[in-house]
């Protein structure tokens, strides 16, 4: 069956776009023609315009004073913005996807706007969410979804639209692995029930080679490059003539893995930090000094007490005066030169645990205490400590790098650290250097590419020289250039006995960084015993947690 | 917090059915009614009113104390401050200095303690039982306010649940960069003001990007349909006619009793 969808296709003659106040098209030549139920992957270099064209074809690129269009791009014949709703358009984050508070309502919210009779968009509305395999009542809170749920939800609100063309803007680089398939997987049962065409722009190509059936590769975006299609054709004929050429400019291309230099030196040091039955949590405690009597104990938690509630939430309407910690009960040392990975499934606490280690948050129960070695004169508890010693003890890296942005330029973002503790600043030139951020110093952080971002946000923590390193997902959304670059430099900074401690759900990561690995359990779950160690890749590395050899 | 406030579980309790324009109307009624005259007859009626309803609203004490926790400290100040500024009559009381408390007084600033809660409890009671997406579609389908902006106010609304664990990750990042409060007496505030534009930035582009997701889902494009159309049932009949015997009973007893103290004059 097909809905009653009719795909729709895509012609494009010497198209061009250029934003208001940019002296380079984002997409220029492009010629063009995508028959209805294709389904495209649309990859190319960063600048080359993929999402610009994506907004063209969903009619939402508005046309402010100054930007300028050339050539022609339709969809089905007609000019995109004229027959909107033909297209459904899909973006990365995951947030801006949901747009009212409740499930049933935020699906029904595209197909009210295209007058779809109430009694027919209700209908739609449970068939869409069956579809995208979100089985949730539909007075359920948006607020609760998981990124990978919100994302599914976007795609049930567009599947009740009941586009004829979907267009998918990097939709998994927000995801862990397993919302990652969630997600294909219901683009598959999309695409298999209407015949929609279909384009997505990603730059992990193996997420959807089994999926698509044609690849076009965008040139990037320059002065004096003529822009439009590269390559383009049948995935294995693109990835065979391509492949190469496409790893080298950062794009995930199946038996492409990066090269990561080995580490030189592998033998952990000295005890940095000592985490015993530590109890952590997001939610913020009233009174601290009665902390350990709100909370379960650590080694006491009972399994299944509290089914269908999400870790660090309050269950049930109690009012929130008891209320189980994110992950509880974990003992473990970070040791120097190091890498610790801390996995697990979502909502199993792994970032709360990194804001704990990385003392931004208070422990719920047991300690997170710094070793003499790290603590310097300091107490041992990190989270009592001063903005200024923390940042030179622990530097933490967050998941999302805009949030860590103080400044108005790069350089200023570079010298923050060293001029609260009143240092010098030999240090951020060679990380200039050392990121490939120097042709970049002058330029504010928000107008950064993504991998520009990250090794900037990594960088500025760098800038204090932290011993202990905290990561929150490093390698998300990232492409293989910027995920090499960053591996390598986490290699170098083990091999000069920085510790690392990273959250990731990468599992390459994981194995290029070797060191130890503490797999947190799902919710009500026993937490384990130790970190244990990571197969490596790489000569040498494997290790097991509790090496006490001082420097 | 606020994400419970935006999308709170659906009760089933009466007034929660009822449409959120009968409910507004009745309480503006009412809160009319109380605003022109200063009497303590006619807020204690109101208020015995208004206490009765709870139940009918799905109001339990215990959240009735959370959510209008406010409103009483602040009716006690009023009061405890009318009662030392009111006319002394009537015996005294308590004399202690400046502190001058008689019958008179006392009386007033009983009143004004009853009149602040009376005034501010349909406003708690409506927040409590009253869905915003219900209000928003009586708003746009009933009162044929624009839809536009009904509905964008209604989807930004969502957002600032977004914001509050936005401004805790914020100020956990920029103390990992140093920032926060060190010393000097400004530091503190410049740091909060620095969190506070950092927050500012994150929400514009979120923001943009939201309105590019409603727009690409054909919002504003012209005339839509209303997956959930809001109408008047015979509940609302109750809830207009309650909220018109509620007013009746605070203003004529006060008129019959004879403490109708008009706050125009």
């Amino acid at each position: 069956m097909n809905d009653g969808v009719r795909p729709a296709s895509v012609r494009a003659r010497g198209w061009g776009w250029r934003h208001a106040d940019r002296p380079v098209p984002a997409v220029a030549n492009l010629d063009l023609d995508i028959a209805a139920g294709e389904r495209v992957l649309l990859v190319g270099p960063s600048g080359a315009g993929k999402s610009t064209l994506l907004h063209a074809l969903a009619g939402v690129l508005g046309h402010d004073d100054g930007s300028d269009e050339t050539g022609s791009l339709l969809v089905d014949g007609a000019a995109p913005a004229a027959v909107r709703g033909r297209a459904g358009l899909m973006q990365q984050d995951p947030e801006a996807q949901v747009v009212l508070s409740r499930v049933g309502d935020d699906v029904a919210f595209g197909a009210e706007n295209l007058q779809v009779p109430p009694e027919e968009i209700w209908r739609r509305v449970r068939a869409s969410l069956e579809a995208v395999g979100l089985r949730l009542p539909l007075d359920a809170p948006t607020s609760a979804l998981s990124g990978g749920q919100k994302q599914r939800l976007g795609l049930a609100g567009l599947l009740a639209m009941q586009p004829g063309l979907l267009l998918l803007d990097e939709p998994t680089a927000n995801l862990d692995p397993a919302g990652v398939l969630d997600l294909r997987n219901a683009v598959v049962r999309l695409l298999e029930r209407t015949g929609a065409t279909l384009i997505v722009v990603e730059h992990r190509v193996p997420v959807w080679l089994e999926v698509v059936d044609r690849i076009i590769v965008l040139a990037p975006g320059a002065r004096n490059v003529p822009g439009g299609v590269l390559f383009d054709g049948r995935p294995e004929d693109v990835l065979g003539s391509a492949g190469s050429w496409l790893a080298g400019e950062g794009i995930w291309v199946p038996g492409h893995i990066p090269a990561v230099p080995a580490r030189r030196n592998s033998a952990p040091g000295g005890m940095l930090l000592q985490a015993t039955g530590l109890a952590v949590s997001r939610q913020r405690q009233a009174n601290p000094s009665r902390r350990s009597s709100r909370f379960r104990r650590p080694g006491r938690t009972t399994p299944g007490a509290t089914p269908g509630t999400a870790p660090g939430t309050t269950p049930g309407a109690t009012g929130g005066q008891t209320f189980s910690p994110a992950v509880a009960g974990l003992s473990f040392p970070v040791l120097s030169g190091q890498a610790l990975s801390i996995t697990g499934a979502n909502g199993s606490g792994k970032s709360t645990l990194a804001l704990t280690l990385g003392g931004l948050l208070p422990p719920v129960a047991g300690t997170v205490a710094a070793s003499p070695l790290l603590a310097r004169g300091e107490r041992p508890d990190p989270y009592r400590w001063k903005g200024p010693a923390l940042i030179e003890r622990i530097g933490s890296v967050f998941q999302e790098p805009e949030h860590q942005f103080i400044t108005g330029s790069v350089l200023d973002e570079l010298r923050f650290g060293p001029v609260k503790l009143g240092h010098g600043m030999d240090r951020v030139e060679e990380l200039l250097e050392r990121l490939h951020l120097t042709h970049l110093a002058e330029a504010n952080p928000f107008t950064l590419s993504g991998g520009e971002k990250r090794r900037l946000s990594v960088a500025t923590v760098l800038a204090t020289s932290p011993q202990v390193l905290v990561l929150d997902e490093p390698t998300f959304g990232q492409d293989a250039t910027t995920w090499a670059e960053l591996a390598g430099l986490l290699r170098d900074l083990l091999d000069e006995g920085t510790a690392v401690v990273s959250v990731t759900h990468d599992s390459l990561f994981t194995e290029v960084l070797g060191g130890a690995r503490l797999d947190l359990p799902d919710d009500g779950g026993n937490p384990p015993a130790a970190p244990v160690a990571v197969a490596a890749s790489g000569p040498g590395t494997a290790t097991t947690a509790g090496g006490s050899r001082e420097h | 917090m606020s994400i419970d406030l935006l999308a709170p579980a659906r009760t089933a309790s009466v007034l929660s059915r009822a449409n959120p324009l009968s409910k507004l109307a009745s309480a503006l009624l009412l809160t009319l009614a109380l605003l022109l005259t200063v009497d303590w007859v006619s807020a204690s009626v109101a208020l015995a009113c208004e206490l009765l309803l709870l139940p009918l609203a799905g109001i339990g004490g215990g959240l009735l104390l959370r959510r209008g926790w406010p409103v009483l400290i602040a009716a006690v100040v009023g009061g405890y401050g009318s009662a030392l500024l009111a006319p002394k009559t009537g015996a005294a009381l308590l004399n202690w200095g400046p502190f001058l408390f008689t019958t008179g007084s006392l009386e007033a600033g009983v009143a004004i303690v009853l009149r602040g809660v009376a005034i501010a409890l349909p406003g708690i009671l409506l927040l409590a039982c009253t869905d915003p997406t219900d209000l928003a579609d009586a708003l746009a389908q009933k009162l044929r306010l624009p839809h536009r902006f009904v509905l964008g106010a209604l989807a930004a609304m969502r957002l600032v649940g977004v914001l509050v664990e936005e401004w805790h990750t914020l100020g956990m990042a920029r103390r990992a960069r140093g920032g926060g409060a060190t010393t000097g007496p400004f530091a503190g505030l410049r740091a909060s003001l620095g969190q506070g534009l950092a927050l500012l930035i994150q929400a514009l582009r979120r923001a943009s990007r939201l309105a590019v997701t409603m727009e690409a889902k054909g919002f504003g494009a012209g005339p839509r349909t209303w997956a959930r159309p809001s109408a008047f049932t015979a509940v609302d009949v109750a809830v207009l006619a309650g909220g018109l015997a509620i007013t009746a009973a605070t203003v004529a007893s006060a008129v019959l009793l004879g403490t109708w103290n008009s706050s125009l004059s």
